[in-house]
């Protein structure tokens, strides 16, 4: 068979790169940094997520603060949800779109003070949207600080997610942070932001230090029990949290109705951004393909690029899918027409010239239990 | 861990135990066919793995099947040519024995050797391990 493990050019590493090579991460190349995919393995690290606690290096993603007095208009401006609405402590997922409505980026805010917010993009497009937004803030009163190569992320998730950094960052911070609320507070002697957010559908915080601190502060976390888990179980967590992947499920010539992003597109404050007239008129002629979210009914895996059939005829493609190690079988995301996006509609997927059958099914796969 | 001294291996990471017939009418041999440690490793938590059926002919250094992992799906290649046995029916159910017991339980195929001379073209041990020493594809 034929093992792929590419080799590694000239690629940046984060600050918990030793940390990864200490601990047998496998390290693979994504959008450019040198990442761990597996430690101990993906479903083991995907079930220490699901049932008590696991931690993802996410430095590699973008991380940009802006500031100054129109730092909330600016980004307004380049945002499909109005931003202007956070108070300090409150983040929001949102949308930067072109002029014509493709999504150049699916991105979180958040507002740490009137004047001065974190917006978290997509690794693979973090040299994007800095240009983007560096073209579009001369007409404003902000400014740009990029916060990408000065600081480490690290991703906290599971069940006991919050229980464990308790013990780490301060209970009552801990206990602070209501869902999507954001803070800062002092470890160690350095700021160390905290948000109630994450890509796996489980509770818990991203954190931001700076750079020199995240190993330590890594380190720390392994101690009190939680467990380094990879690139390969975050995909098989968002997945099963039907949660969008940048470059997957969502490109430039994605708009936001198509996959189900109404709730982060604000139109009624009648503020201008960029793409707002392009997506009324998408709005209004309503889209032409809608994303779904499928289940095969049998044995196979259907993954990205795989065709979706209605009978013989080809009616779409699959943009992200894989193996569910929650529920036992395949699922996946994919476009279809709108007549076929109805839940319960059968469909086949093409798996290397199997079909694989598959029926829509609500989002999310996978929705964590209520606990006590 | 160097592999098993008495197994023969591919290339493409598969190996082959050759025994002789049990049943006295035959003087063909059988060989078992399975993937290597190194194999598992790399592939990561194997979820399927489709293999031919008892009857099916199976030629060296041909797609006999595929084994899909969390990460990827990849296609297995058969060291000998001859007529399958027995599939390991074990591994619809319980594919990880693969991961478990790459030599063992997670056998795959029982092969009837249409060509023994074949063997001799695949890898000891030693040369297996080198290769993976020199950085396997």
């Amino acid at each position: 068979m034929a093992l792929n493990e590419a080799a590694a050019g000239t690629l940046l590493r984060t600050a918990l790169y030793d940390e990864h090579k200490r601990l047998g991460g496998r390290m693979v190349p994504f959008a450019g940094y040198e990442m761990p995919v597996q430690y101990a393995g993906i479903v083991e690290e995907h079930n220490a997520v699901r049932q008590r606690a696991g931690m993802f290096d996410v430095s590699h993603m973008g991380r940009f603060e802006i500031r100054g007095q129109d730092a909330g208009r600016f980004l307004r401006y380049i945002s499909t949800w109005d931003v202007t609405r956070l108070t300090a402590g409150e983040g929001h997922y949102s949308a930067s779109c072109r002029e014509d409505g493709g999504i150049l980026d699916d991105i979180y805010v958040f507002c740490l003070e009137p004047e001065r917010y974190l917006v978290v993009v997509n690794a693979s497009n973090a040299p994007k949207l800095k240009g983007w937004m560096q073209e579009h803030i001369g007409r404003w009163d902000a400014r740009l600080i990029d916060r990408h190569a000065s600081t480490a992320m690290i991703a906290v998730q599971g069940p006991e997610a919050l229980g464990r950094l308790e013990g780490v960052i301060g209970d009552e911070f801990v206990r602070s942070l209501r869902p999507r609320r954001c803070g800062e507070t002092e470890w160690r002697r350095q700021t160390l932001f905290a948000s109630r957010t994450g890509y796996t559908g489980e509770d818990g915080l991203e954190l931001v230090i700076e750079a020199e601190a995240g190993p330590e502060l890594w380190r720390t976390l392994l101690d009190v029990g939680v467990q380094p888990a990879g690139l390969g179980s975050r995909d098989t967590l968002r997945l099963e949290a039907a949660l969008l992947l940048y470059g997957n499920d969502i490109d430039e010539e994605t708009n936001p109705w198509e996959v189900g992003l109404d709730w982060v597109v604000t139109r009624d404050d009648g503020a201008d951004f960029i793409g707002r007239n392009a997506l009324v008129g998408l709005k209004e002629r309503g889209p032409s393909r809608e994303l779904v979210y499928l289940k095969a009914a049998g044995r196979g895996i259907m993954r990205s690029h795989c065709d979706i059939f209605r009978e013989a005829e080809s009616v779409g493609t699959i943009t992200s899918g894989g193996y569910s190690p929650t529920l036992g079988v395949s699922i996946g995301m994919g476009f279809v027409a709108p007549e076929l996006a109805p839940e319960g509609t059968e469909l086949k997927v093409d798996v290397r010239g199997k079909p694989l059958a598959a029926r829509v099914v609500p989002r999310p796969f996978y929705k964590r239990p209520k606990r006590a | 861990m160097p592999s098993p001294g008495d197994l023969k291996y591919t290339k493409e990471h598969e190996w082959v135990r050759v025994e002789s017939d049990p049943s006295a009418s035959s003087e063909q041999a059988i060989g078992t066919v399975g993937i290597t440690d190194y194999a598992q490793d790399q592939l990561g938590d194997i979820v399927f793995v489709d293999l031919p059926a008892a009857g099916a002919g199976v030629s060296h250094m041909q797609k006999f099947g595929e084994i899909e992992s969390v990460k990827a799906v990849s296609e297995l290649f058969s060291p000998v040519t001859g007529e399958v046995v027995e599939a390991n029916a074990a591994l619809a159910n319980s594919p990880e024995l693969v991961n478990d017991s790459p030599y063992g339980e997670g056998w795959m195929l029982r092969v009837r050797l249409s060509d023994s001379g074949e063997i001799d073209k695949l890898l000891s041990a030693e040369e297996y391990d080198d290769f993976i020493a020199q950085g396997a594809e």
